[in-house]
């Protein structure tokens, strides 16, 4: 790793430590200084993910404040020492798009709210692993990185990914795992 | 319980990204409930979607959007006592599951689907099916290939296929390439919950005339 990428990760690990220090203190101190800031730096991001997803622009924006006021409202169930704040709060939007597109179908039934007792939840060791991940995304091999963007950024179903491709759905399953097992390997790096 | 089948690492980075129906959902939830190892890499998945969010690029939100959720943040506080109370799950019932069919699997309302094969449909909308199945001891489902991914979970009983052995807790987790014919191998029946992307697609003459009939 040359100098200049140490210094970025570096940096970026900073950052990232900072944003989940001030989420994490927000059930505490209920600050609506510390919230914009969050608001500020993240909204725009959940909109962007959440476009990705499908929606229309003004839908989007709408998810987003829903998404950024479940962040005030659920910030006691954030730990610190188990996710980032981008991974919590990618939950929580995802969890909006979900709901949306249930609410669409014009459903009378309601699958309970996917919400783990945030004490039981077995997570990983260290939340630090999650740390390592970043610069690992980007080093995935094109093919890789392709079907873990359809699937993440664009909710895409695995017959979805490989009717777009054109590839058999054993492939995309199995460049997921792939990455998935490059990904993981990358956390276990640099200890 | 000891499980030794357990959900793809593809299908838990699917529920991370929220790309799966809401059957698929239901039966990955209710493993995951049961389940420590698929728990942490459930967990694993869903860090990769947080690392994505922090790296996409920003989309500008419009004018006045953050002094409007100022505005509404006062007076909406998360009002604990107003949630539904959760019905508690059983031995043979995970939680996620019990919130739709209650805890009892004997209280459930089975409808005849075939000789010694009863169902209960959860007749999700969208694509894929989803439903309980209890089988008679020896009866086996019709040889079939699906197209998509089929998830099977077993809740009562155990029963074998060409890829194994499945006891209560185990997720056989397959794609279309696999063809199988799963039989239930003890002198007592299997019930499970299946769910998938969509329809299952019967091979060989029993298939067709099983199909309009099982109509899975
Ligand atoms: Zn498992």
């Amino acid at each position: 790793m040359t100098a200049a990428v140490a210094i970025a990760e570096q940096k970026k690990k900073k950052e990232r430590d900072a944003w989940s220090d001030l989420l994490a203190s927000l059930s505490e101190t209920r600050s609506k200084v510390d919230f914009s800031r969050l608001y500020e730096h993240f909204a725009p991001r959940v909109k962007a993910y959440i476009i990705r997803f499908g929606m229309p622009v003004a839908a989007a924006e709408e998810l987003t404040q829903e998404s950024m006021l479940a962040v005030w409202r659920k910030a006691h169930l954030y730990t610190r020492s188990k996710a980032s704040a981008s991974t919590w709060i990618f939950t929580l939007a995802r969890n909006q798009c979900i709901d949306r597109l249930r609410r669409e179908k014009a459903v009378e039934y309601e699958l309970p709210e996917e919400e783990i007792d945030p004490d039981q939840r077995h997570y990983g060791e260290h939340a630090v692993l999650e740390e390592r991940m970043s610069g690992a995304i980007a080093k995935l091999p094109e093919a890789q990185a392709q079907v873990l963007y359809l699937s993440y950024y664009e909710g895409k179903s695995h017959s979805e990914i490989s009717e777009q491709l054109g590839i058999p759905l054993g492939s995309v399953k199995s460049r997921l795992r792939l990455a998935f097992s490059k990904l993981k390997a990358h956390w276990g790096e640099e200890e | 319980m000891k499980i030794s089948h357990h959900l793809d690492d593809a299908t838990l980075m699917a529920r991370a990204a929220g790309a799966l129906s809401d059957g698929m959902t239901l039966l990955v939830d209710s493993h995951l409930h049961w389940c420590k190892t698929c728990q942490t890499k459930a967990w694993e998945a869903e860090c990769i979607g947080g690392e994505l969010l922090s790296d996409i690029q920003p989309q500008a939100m419009s004018e006045g959007s953050l002094d409007s959720i100022l505005g509404m943040l006062d007076g909406s506080e998360e009002v604990v006592a107003e949630r539904a109370v959760k019905v508690k799950g059983s031995a043979e019932v995970p939680e996620p599951l019990a919130q739709i069919v209650g805890s009892d699997l004997d209280a459930i309302e089975w409808k005849r689907l075939g000789p010694g094969v009863q169902h209960y449909d959860f007749n999700f909308p969208g694509e894929g099916a989803c439903r309980l199945l209890r089988i008679q001891p020896g009866v086996s489902v019709p040889h079939h290939t699906h197209k998509g991914n089929e998830l099977t979970m077993i809740l009562r009983g155990s029963y074998s296929d060409d890829v194994g052995r499945f006891c209560q807790g185990d997720v056989a987790d397959l794609d279309e390439e696999i063809k199988h014919q799963p039989i239930v191998d003890t002198g007592s029946e299997c019930i499970c919950l299946i769910a998938t992307e969509a329809p299952l697609k019967f091979t060989g003459i029993m298939g067709r005339l099983a199909q309009p009939f099982i109509g899975l």
